[in-house]
């Protein structure tokens, strides 16, 4: 039997706690994994992001700081709320290995449309695809 | 490396699934952390701190169990100790809740415990392995009673949805049958010949007992329904006394079945270094600990304060914070030193003025997802109905796993943890309100236990990501971060250093907050001895 080295076994662990887990009935507060798969960006917004930036993207205030996503001019360029969802940064984890490219445009074009957002520019998933490390 | 751009093919996902429930949530976070094996704790021996402390002071940020440490043993050394804390308590994470408690979390929900007295539920750690010598000292020294608790039971239930029609399995049954059902394949095989390359004549024989012996065989090296089988998996019907008290043999289930009920990848977690029975908990709450320091140095305590710039210069420290009871006006505290265990979290939103190598490995690190739910009964059904003490059960549903009260064995009522959760399921739990979180750990648990419906009272829930004292669960550090970036974490820059879970190799547990604090503290006594300046 191939003993797998240390590192790919680990790297491996870290991936599959980002992978849901199967829900034969889906109950309504959770994505199952289907579900997961083609969530929206409104969907991946009310069930990941909510936790921290709040249900109205005003973020929160305690010890330290979760940014406001509404009326947060960070949001004029697409690059910065990609890039963020993609490696994270600081207190923000990394979300790139969970989401498709779609979804992370999709994410990223939903609160740049709402919350008080009104940009009208869209990203794409071959603009997501092309910032990937 | 990864194929990024699209979701992962199905059967790669499955395996990784796999990988992630056969650790339970355990060994993934250990994975995540990048620490591939258990690392057992370095602490051998409390901390000399000889020849004094030279008139120094040390300020210290944060009054978790890293700042009660420091703060304990430098005070003790003769060190001019003050700790600043945001909380109204001490303890951080080390955290107890119990009836008449308030938790408000960010987003401002505030849920109030109704829990009956005597009953509690630990939002962070809860468990304490036989090698965590730093903690367990400590627990010795400051008086901390402390009782076993339960992690393996082999009555509690394994359980995935599309496994035996989604009927809960008994863990001792699951466990007989892999184990059984495996001894035999390589029995067979072994007589077969087919193991000749790997297995000398000699060691033939051996290997066949040995499997015998380690499956439950019979004499044809058979996984077979018998009184062996039945004394590991259970009985039909147990044994009794008089006329009738003869039992019935269960029927073990066949390999193919279990291996493909997938409920082996459970059982893992009882082979893993930090879940090896024994394990502890403080009598009474884990608080208990944090509660002991308190004894000791509370009075160093300032409360309520929360940091808002760090300033080192040539002769000190200066940290400004405001009183989160009356915000407005920033006050300062300043001393020689600084041990910051703020969670790099909120400390890299912190002004401080360190070196680039400390900021960049400040901001390098993302913190853990996790949620607990705690859960009174009006009945301890589990142990009435199930004959289940204590122990931790798994389940491929997103309360990812229940735990029973190790303590308290025929009372009336108890708190279950309901849930407890990393990765996925705990970035939704933490982004429903509380009391759905709550409402949605009953629903899923009466999948296990149809009890639930009728006896649930009340219920406590924590995502750790809107703790507003952590913004997260725990230090996450990849591989990667480690190697550019852990040195940086952990040397003292200046006048400042930190300490905390996330400055040690064993996250998320108490025992890293600690060594980690004994680190710097014996560090930071050296250079006081010799005279440093920084």
């Amino acid at each position: 039997m191939n003993k797998p080295c240390r590192m790919s076994l680990v790297a491996l662990i870290a991936l599959a706690c980002l992978v849901p887990r199967v829900h034969a009935q889906s109950g309504p507060a959770f994505l199952d994994r289907e579900a997961q798969q083609k969530a929206t960006g409104e969907q991946i917004f009310t069930h990941i992001c909510q936790g921290c930036h709040m249900a109205d993207a005003k973020g929160a205030q305690g010890a330290g700081t979760y940014p406001a996503l509404a009326g947060n001019p960070k949001l004029a360029s697409p690059q910065y709320p990609m890039a963020m969802v993609l490696n994270g940064r600081g207190a923000m984890p990394p979300f790139g290995r969970l989401f498709s490219d779609e979804q992370v445009a999709g994410v990223v074009n939903y609160l740049r449309s709402h919350f008080g957002n009104h940009y009208t520019d869209t990203i794409s998933a071959a603009d997501v695809k092309a910032m990937r490390p | 490396m990864q194929d990024h751009g699209k979701p992962s093919s199905t059967s790669r996902r499955d395996l990784l699934r796999m990988i992630g429930v056969a650790g339970g949530g355990a060994l993934v976070y250990q994975a995540m952390s990048g620490l591939g094996l258990a690392a057992e704790s370095t602490w051998r021996a409390p901390p000399k701190l000889e020849g004094g402390a030279k008139g120094a002071s040390v300020l210290i940020l944060g009054a978790g169990l890293a700042g009660l440490v420091a703060a304990y043993e430098l005070s003790r050394a003769g060190y001019k100790v003050q700790v600043l804390e945001y909380n109204a308590r001490a303890g951080g994470r080390n955290w107890t809740l119990r009836g008449g408690d308030r938790y408000t979390e960010l987003g401002g929900h505030t849920q109030t415990c109704r829990f009956d007295k005597g009953l509690y539920f630990n939002p962070g750690p809860w468990r304490i392995p036989y090698h965590h010598h730093g903690l367990l000292d400590y627990c010795k020294r400051l008086g901390v009673a402390l009782e076993p608790f339960v992690q393996i039971n082999g009555n509690v239930y394994l359980h995935r949805q599309d496994a035996f029609g989604g009927k809960p399995q008994r863990y001792r049954e699951v466990r007989s049958d892999f184990q059984g059902g495996i001894a035999e394949l390589l029995a067979k095989a072994t007589q077969q010949g087919k193991l000749d390359e790997a297995v000398s004549k000699e060691d033939r024989e051996i290997l066949l007992e040995s499997l015998r012996s380690w499956g439950a065989l019979d004499k044809n090296f058979s996984y077979a329904m018998n009184n062996g089988t039945s004394d590991r998996r259970g009985y039909a019907r147990e044994a009794g006394g008089g006329p009738d008290g003869k039992p019935e043999f269960s029927k073990p289930v066949g390999l193919h079945d279990v291996l493909g009920s997938k409920l082996w990848g459970d059982l893992i977690v009882a082979d893993l270094y930090e879940y090896q029975p024994s394990l502890m908990q403080p009598v009474g709450g884990m608080d208990m600990i944090g509660k002991a320091f308190v004894r000791e140095v509370g009075s160093l305590i300032r409360y309520n304060a929360k940091v808002t710039s760090i300033v080192q210069d040539e002769h000190g420290v200066t940290a400004h914070w405001q009183d989160t009871m009356s915000p407005g006006s920033t006050q300062q505290a300043r001393a020689d030193w600084c041990i910051c265990t703020i969670p790099l979290s909120i400390l890299s939103q912190i002004p401080m003025n360190v070196s680039e190598p400390m900021a960049a490995a400040i901001s390098a690190v993302p913190y853990a997802a996790s949620a607990k739910v705690g859960l009174q009964f009006k009945r301890r059904f589990w142990e009435e109905d199930d004959a289940i003490y204590g122990g931790v059960g798994y389940t491929d549903l997103p309360i990812g796993m229940l735990s029973y009260p190790s303590h308290g064995f025929g009372t009336k009522k108890g708190v279950l943890l309901g849930s407890y959760t990393f990765g996925i399921d705990s970035f939704e739990f933490t982004a429903l309100d509380p009391d759905e979180r709550v409402r949605q750990a009953v629903a899923y648990g009466s999948q296990i236990h149809p009890q639930y419906r009728e006896e649930f009272e009340n219920g406590m829930s924590v995502g750790w990501h809107r703790s507003p004292f952590t913004l997260g669960c725990f230090g996450l550090w990849s591989e990667e971060a480690r190697e550019k970036h852990y040195a940086d974490i952990c040397k003292i820059d200046g006048r400042i250093a930190l300490a905390g879970e996330h400055a040690s190799y064993l996250p998320a547990w108490q025992e890293g907050a600690i060594l980690s604090s004994l680190s710097v503290v014996e560090r930071l006594h050296a250079r006081v001895s010799a005279g440093s300046k920084a």
